[in-house]
């Protein structure tokens, strides 16, 4: 197990040697640097304002980019010493895959190419295979950001997504965090596919964007896209048309277990319903990456639970789990890592172990203090 | 239903206590195999990785061994069950008798008042 070969770690809750430090890599130094450069453009942002006339939106930049550079200030003596390691490159060479990480060679099965032994957590009996080029994969993140910008048309020099650097290896649960507005969706659509970033790169199995990574993702929007006048069976069978790696039977056991019709029209459904609808659809994917934004937010407390122990469930170390969610409490429990993003900038992205076990409060406690209005 | 969980600790230790205390109780006896890590983590309602980053401290500690065909079973070995159960235990007298003398009572009457209680 590899695992206990490289800890030596008690039981208590003192930081164990191979947490926050490889994840920081990613992270601390694109977070300082892009707040480096942010308050740069704050400055020219300024001198437009000057000269500019009546001009609210780049005004609201200024105050934008202020707010990045407080935050630079305020954020980097809390974690820049213990979170990072210095020793480690700014950003690995494409094609290495996150060695230090020993809990993560659990969720890797292809490394040395044999099949995953029963202490690690696998799915009994069988090996789920990725529908993807099986060859692949096993030397490549499953998502790969490089140094990716996205800026939107009218919104000045802000940039929506600045300068993002990330690996995500697979077998992971990770929460994508951060305040309204700081560009969780446009990373999140980029991922999908669905916008084109203004620079910098989105790799999904060493791929960008295309129909062969979006046959390996499975996304969950915030809003409804599907047709309203639709019946939930006629939904099962849609995605059924459009999805290999999607069953049938395990959308009707959860629609079952939560006593939804298969008969109901979407219209007629509730909010909250429709919610679970479209979230049992997605689920029941065989996808390596699933990317659910906001699944449980207009859910009742129950059903949340449901759902959580879906995910938990459903868990197998080939896939990974990206849910955006504003209600951390609820999802602390079941989240390997977390990302924190604002105004568009990686800001951290650590286990929810370490926050705990270095900070000695809950994520969603370290989150009300680092985002403080 | 969930096991209870403190939102400040890292989840994984909190998983190895309770793990902990029922091998020491003999929920899980020794020698016996103990639930998978998927189906635990289920019933705790956590990451499956993180009820396997538990399992994996209790057999760094000797508690729970893992065997080429039946998985993981507690330890046959007693003793070491046992020095865990009086880990626990003075951790509890400890800290009962820290309480105790916070309320002013002196070590005599802490004497005096458990003889009266467990008689």
């Amino acid at each position: 197990m590899n695992e206990n070969n490289s800890m030596a770690y008690t039981p208590n809750d003192s930081m164990p040697s191979d947490s926050p430090q490889n994840y920081s890599v990613y992270t601390q130094d694109g977070a300082a640097q892009a707040n480096a450069a942010q308050t740069d453009m704050a400055q020219n942002n300024a001198a437009q304002t000057d000269t500019a006339q009546n001009n609210t939106a780049q005004t609201d930049l200024v105050q934008n980019n202020a707010t990045q550079t407080d935050t630079a200030q305020d954020n980097a003596p809390d974690h820049a010493v213990s979170l990072q390691k210095p020793d480690t490159p700014d950003r690995p060479a494409q094609d290495t895959y996150p060695q230090n990480t020993p809990d993560h060679e659990q969720g890797s099965r292809a490394q040395n190419g044999t099949a995953p032994n029963d202490q690690v957590c696998t799915p009994n009996g069988n090996i789920q295979s990725s529908p993807g080029a099986d060859a692949v994969y096993s030397n490549l993140p499953l998502l790969q950001l490089n140094d990716l910008c996205k800026r939107y048309p009218g919104m000045g020099t802000y940039m929506s997504v600045f300068h993002m650097n990330l690996i995500i290896p697979r077998g992971r649960i990770i929460g994508l965090l951060g305040p309204n507005g700081c560009g969780k969706t446009t990373l999140i659509k980029m991922i999908n596919g669905l916008l084109t970033p203004t620079s910098g790169t989105v790799l999904i199995n060493g791929m960008e964007p295309c129909p062969a990574t979006k046959k390996i993702i499975s996304y969950l929007p915030e809003r409804t896209y599907l047709d309203n006048s639709m019946k939930v069976s006629q939904m099962v069978s849609y995605f059924a048309d459009f999805y290999e790696d999607f069953s049938p039977e395990k959308a009707y056991a959860m629609l079952g277990a939560l006593g939804i019709s298969s008969d109901a029209r979407l219209k007629t459904l509730s909010k909250g319903t429709k919610e679970k609808v479209q979230l049992i659809l997605v689920m029941s994917r065989q996808a390596d990456l699933y990317i659910l934004d906001e699944p449980i937010a207009g859910v009742d407390p129950a059903a949340r639970d449901y759902i959580l122990r879906t995910i938990i469930t459903n868990y197998n170390p080939n896939s990974t789990i990206i849910l955006s969610t504003h209600l951390i409490s609820d999802i602390e429990n079941v989240l390997d890592d977390v990302i924190f993003m604002k105004n568009g900038s990686l800001m951290l992205y650590t286990s929810v172990d370490s926050i705990r076990s270095q900070m000695g409060k809950s994520v969603d406690t370290y989150f009300r203090e680092v985002y403080a209005c | 239903m969930a096991w209870q969980m403190n939102s400040e600790r890292p989840i994984y230790s909190q998983l190895y206590d309770k793990i902990l205390v029922r091998i020491v109780c003999g929920i899980y006896k020794a020698g016996n195999r103990l639930p998978s890590v998927r189906d635990l983590a289920a019933e705790a309602n956590v990451n499956p990785n993180t009820m396997q980053r538990a399992f994996a401290e209790l057999e760094h500690s000797g508690l729970i061994v893992t065997q080429r065909n039946s998985g993981r079973v507690v330890t046959e070995d007693r003793t070491k069950i046992e020095s865990a159960r009086h880990q626990l235990a003075l951790t509890q007298v400890n800290s009962f008798i820290a309480n105790m003398r916070e309320l002013g009572y002196s070590d005599q009457e802490i004497m005096d008042l458990i003889q009266s209680i467990v008689g």
